[in-house]
Formats: C-alpha cells, sequence, structure tokens
C-alpha cells in the first residue's frame, strides 16, 4: 500500500499559532462527586438555598432600622415586627385571624382546582370540552380579580361567599388554562406509539396524558397557589370584619404599622409554603424527568 | 372513502397493498403502489429520504389513510419507530406491558427483554439507557405482542456502526423465534443487503425494482455476488457506475419488472 498523505488544511494560520495552544484539561470535579464531604461542603457554600436573598434583605432591613435610617412608623424593624407577632398571638388575635384566613384560602382552593382541573381534563381530552370551556376561562383570564371583586360584593354581599368565590376564581382559572395547554402538549409521537401499541383508551389517558401533562399541572398549581392569595388579599383588605386581611386595615387604621407587617409577614409565609409544597410535589412526582442541574 | 375492515378479504396472510395513492396537497407521494409481503417475509424498502416509503409504512400500521386503493394487513402488528418512543415518566418493564393486558404480562415482558439481552434493566429509566439500549426495549415492545407483522421505520439509523450490526445479529436471531412478517424501511443499502429477503427499491411513489436476496449469512458480509447485489442497488438509487445490466444477472432477481 502506498502511503498518502493529506495535507492539514491551514485556518487563520497567523492566530492559530496561539489558539492551538490554549488547551482545556478535564478532571474530575471534587465539588461535584457525590460523597457525603461533598455534599456537605456544598450546603456549607449556600447554607441557606434559595433563602439566602431573603434572609440577606432581613438582616439589612434589621441593620438599618437599628441604625436610625428607617423610621419605625415607616418600616419598623424585623424583630420588633417579630416582637408585635407575638404579642398579638398572645392577645388572642393573631390565631383566630390566621385561621379564618386558612380556611377561606382551603374551600376557596378546594372549589377552584376541583373546577380548574375537571374543566382542564375534559378540555384537554375532549374537542366537546375544548369548546365548552376555553373561550369562556379565556375571558374570565383577561378580568383582573380586583375588578370582579365589587360585583361579587353586589350579588354575594360582604360574607364569607365573596371571599371564598374570590380565592377559587384565583386559582380556577390558571389551573384550567396550564392544564389544557399541557394535555394538548403531550409529544404526539408517544401518543401516536401507545396506539400502536393496542393499548386502549383508559391506558393511553392514564399511561401517556395523565403523566405526560404533570409538568404542566404542577406550574398551574404553583400560580393557583399564588393567584389564591392574591384573591384572599383582596377579597379581605376590601370588606372584612375578620382575617389576616382585616388586622392589616384595623393597623392602617390605628397607624399600627407593626401590624400591618405582620400580616403582610403572615401573607408572604403562606405563599413560600405554597411554593415549597410545590417543590416537593416536583421532586416526588418528576423524578423521571432528566432536569438541568444548574452550576 | 376509507373504511375498516377485519374481514379478510384475500384468504391471505402478510400485507397487500393494492393500488394504493397517497398524497398531500398537490404532491403526490404515492402513485398506484403495489406491495404484497408473504408470512414470515423480511422485506427491505430502499430509497432516498422523502421517497414516500415513511409514508407507506405509516399507511400499513394503521396511522394514516390512503387516498385511494386498498390495504389489508394483520390485527396484530407492531411498529418501531425511528426513535425508541419510550414513554419518560415509566421504567423499561411498564414501558413494555403496555399494550398488553392479563396476569401474564409481566413475564412475557421480562420474556421479551431477555430476548433483546436486556435482562435485569427492567427498573431502569429511560434517561438512564444508551440510544442502543432503548431501541433495544422498543423492539421488545413491539415483539412482545407476538404480532404477525412488524414494521420497522429506519429503527436503527440513529445508531453508531456497531451497535447497528449488533442490533442486525439482533433481528436475525429474532426471525428464528418470532414467526411475523417484517417490513423495513431504510436508506442504509448495507443494511438492506444484511437483512432482507428482498429488496424493494421505491422511486417515483411506486415500487421500482426489486431484488431477491438468497444469499447465506456469509455471502451478506462479503462475497462477489454482494458486491454485485450493492452495486445493483445503488445504481436503482440513481447511484450507479453504469454498470446496470452487467449486475442484474447475478442478483438472482426474480421479479425485478418494473410496475405498470
Amino acid at each position: 500500500m502506498t502511503e498518502a498523505r493529506i495535507a492539514a488544511p491551514v485556518i487563520g494560520s497567523a492566530a492559530g499559532a496561539t489558539s492551538a495552544q490554549r488547551r482545556e484539561v478535564f478532571t474530575p470535579l471534587d465539588a461535584r462527586r457525590q460523597t457525603p464531604l461533598g455534599t456537605l461542603r456544598r450546603r456549607l457554600r449556600w447554607p441557606l438555598g434559595i433563602y439566602t436573598t431573603p434572609v440577606a434583605v432581613l438582616i439589612v432591613w434589621q441593620v438599618l432600622s437599628d441604625a436610625g435610617v428607617l423610621g419605625a412608623t415607616y418600616a419598623p424593624s424585623p424583630t420588633s415586627i417579630a416582637r408585635s407577632a407575638v404579642q398579638l398571638w398572645q392577645q388572642g388575635v393573631l390565631g383566630p385571624d390566621l385561621a379564618i384566613s386558612l380556611r377561606r384560602a382551603g374551600i376557596g382552593l378546594a372549589i377552584g382546582l376541583t373546577v380548574g382541573i375537571v374543566a382542564g381534563v375534559l378540555g384537554g381530552l375532549l374537542r366537546s370540552g375544548e369548546y365548552v370551556f376555553n373561550g369562556l376561562v379565556q375571558i374570565m383570564n383577561t378580568i383582573p380579580i380586583l375588578a370582579v371583586l365589587p360585583l361579587m360584593i353586589v350579588w354575594f354581599g360582604i360574607g364569607e361567599t365573596t371571599k371564598v368565590l374570590l380565592v377559587s376564581f384565583g386559582a380556577g382559572v390558571p389551573m384550567y388554562l396550564n392544564l389544557f395547554a399541557a394535555i394538548r402538549g403531550v409529544d404526539q409521537g408517544l401518543i401516536e406509539m401507545a396506539r400502536t401499541t393496542g393499548a386502549g383508551r383508559w391506558r393511553l389517558v392514564t399511561r401517556v396524558l395523565v403523566p405526560g401533562a404533570l409538568p404542566g399541572f404542577l406550574v398551574g398549581l404553583r400560580f393557583s397557589l399564588a393567584y389564591s392569595i392574591l384573591g384572599l388579599v383582596a377579597a379581605e383588605t376590601v370588606n372584612a370584619d375578620s382575617g389576616i386581611g382585616y388586622l392589616i386595615t384595623q393597623g392602617q387604621t390605628y397607624l399600627q404599622t407593626d401590624q400591618v407587617f405582620v400580616g403582610l409577614a403572615v401573607y408572604s409565609i403562606l405563599g413560600l409554603l405554597a411554593d415549597q409544597f410545590v417543590r416537593v410535589l416536583e421532586r416526588v412526582l418528576l423524578r423521571w424527568r432528566p432536569s438541568y442541574e444548574a452550576l | 372513502m376509507s373504511l375498516t375492515l377485519t374481514t379478510p378479504l384475500h384468504q391471505q396472510a402478510g400485507v397487500v397493498v393494492e393500488k394504493v395513492v397517497r398524497r398531500f396537497g398537490e404532491r403526490v407521494v404515492l402513485d398506484q403502489l403495489d406491495l404484497t409481503i408473504a408470512d414470515e417475509e423480511l422485506v427491505v424498502l430502499l430509497g432516498p429520504s422523502g421517497c414516500g416509503k415513511s409514508t407507506l409504512l405509516r399507511l400499513l400500521a394503521g396511522l394514516d389513510r390512503p387516498d385511494g386503493g386498498l390495504i389489508e394487513v394483520p390485527v396484530k402488528r407492531a411498529i418501531v419507530f425511528q426513535a425508541h418512543r419510550l414513554l419518560p415518566w415509566q421504567r423499561v418493564l411498564p414501558n413494555v406491558t403496555l399494550g398488553l393486558h392479563g396476569s401474564d404480562a409481566e413475564p412475557r415482558a421480562r420474556g421479551a427483554l431477555a430476548e433483546v439481552g436486556l435482562s435485569g434493566r427492567e427498573k431502569a429509566w429511560p434517561k438512564e439507557l444508551s440510544g442502543g439500549e432503548a431501541q433495544r426495549v422498543a423492539l421488545a415492545r413491539a415483539l412482545v405482542s407476538d404480532p404477525e407483522l412488524v414494521l420497522l421505520d429506519e429503527p436503527f439509523a440513529a445508531l453508531d456502526a456497531v451497535t447497528r450490526l449488533r442490533m442486525h445479529e439482533l433481528v436475525r436471531a429474532l426471525r428464528s423465534k418470532h414467526h411475523a412478517a417484517m417490513l423495513l424501511v431504510t436508506h442504509d443499502v448495507d443494511e438492506a443487503i444484511a437483512l432482507a429477503d428482498r429488496i424493494d427499491v421505491m422511486s417515483d411513489g411506486r415500487i421500482g425494482r426489486s431484488h431477491v436476496v438468497e444469499l447465506s449469512p456469509a455471502d451478506r458480509e462479503a462475497s462477489v455476488a454482494r458486491e454485485q447485489l450493492r452495486a445493483a442497488l445503488l445504481a436503482d438509487l440513481g447511484l450507479g457506475t453504469g454498470t446496470h445490466h452487467f449486475t442484474r444477472e447475478f442478483t438472482h432477481q426474480t421479479e425485478s419488472t418494473e410496475n405498470p
């Protein structure tokens, strides 16, 4: 056999001399290794995880308050907010108000999620379901909760019904929209495959469409929980004689900024808990998903 | 226009395709195409990209309906796609049992996985499988229902050369156990020669030329006849070297007639 030499093409000969010498070397990353030590080290590097920024804000806030930069009537320090929360609890105000708010949120969520999920599944699976629900929900989606409030008061008065319905309105609409999109967005190739294996309608729904729509469902749940709290705030702030929103309006009326902040803190903790709940669900339900592990 | 008949029109197993037309808009993809596949025959449909071979396969699978003509296929049929199409949210075993019913579904699926050499991987998630392993699971999923017709849509095209050769061995081994008619769609001439009982070359929306391959397994890998068959197939695909009339004598052709 004769030897054939082919000259390698020279690309950018002038710059090539330097760029050819730049090399990259890859070795195992110690921090990435799944040893207990590595995990611990990563924990220590970011001990607070996603709470890093909220905690940092609180610390800066506390320092500024102690230094007298922030006046107590404008923004009382976090420690004094905590102190008034304890006081309010001991006075027997915060506990019952929180219970009432949680009950409203719970009932409203139950109604809103049930309606949103049932309508979303019907709309996603059936053409007729799409025609029945989609237009209506799209219209409802463009109406802000705050704009519905006056109408609700006219219709249902300022009682519990209005508040619960506002919460369910906030929860139901995003759940429907996300669930509908999630079911319609399931990989067509997988649906086709399931049909060719002889899996029936029931298996197609339970093994392909429902699990395939789960990621979208969880996005919907996240929005639902957030909007339901928004609805709760709207309902309780405008007209209420009990609940966290009432606590806030009272604080505003009597210029007790502490009390206003306690109410806001409770709302934000509710939001945080809701988010954590969905995170746990995601970790359990979406184990199959190859996800991006951030740097 | 298109209706599903489960009563046998021809008292014959395998596949019967008569004067099938399929058009997308103005473009006629399948033009009065005829094709028969005998029981237990492996036919390779060879053709360049976009010649309509996948369209024909989808028609045979029942995923699409013809605009004209008639297609008769066994009810028990399975398809292996180019992508593995495993459900990412199910482990390997439930992926194989997807279309199965009854209490023996799991043992049968385990058996099918053993046949494709994946015993012990039942609990793996699809994301943990290599490309070849995933495609083997797809093959097991197709074979587990004991189909009378297996449709393979370029199932090995995305695999590397070595894995592809292993898959060819696997298909040959499986054919001796499963007595099914098979249709393999590919654009790979070597794959066609390695596996086919008959190679049909598609052109202009029809089966152009047919080559019956009666080579021994060793001859399929390296022989003069193999090279001649290869040259003939390349010529049919329009890549010929002008030796068409010469090679035709050696390709054991019995029905290399142009369709009317």
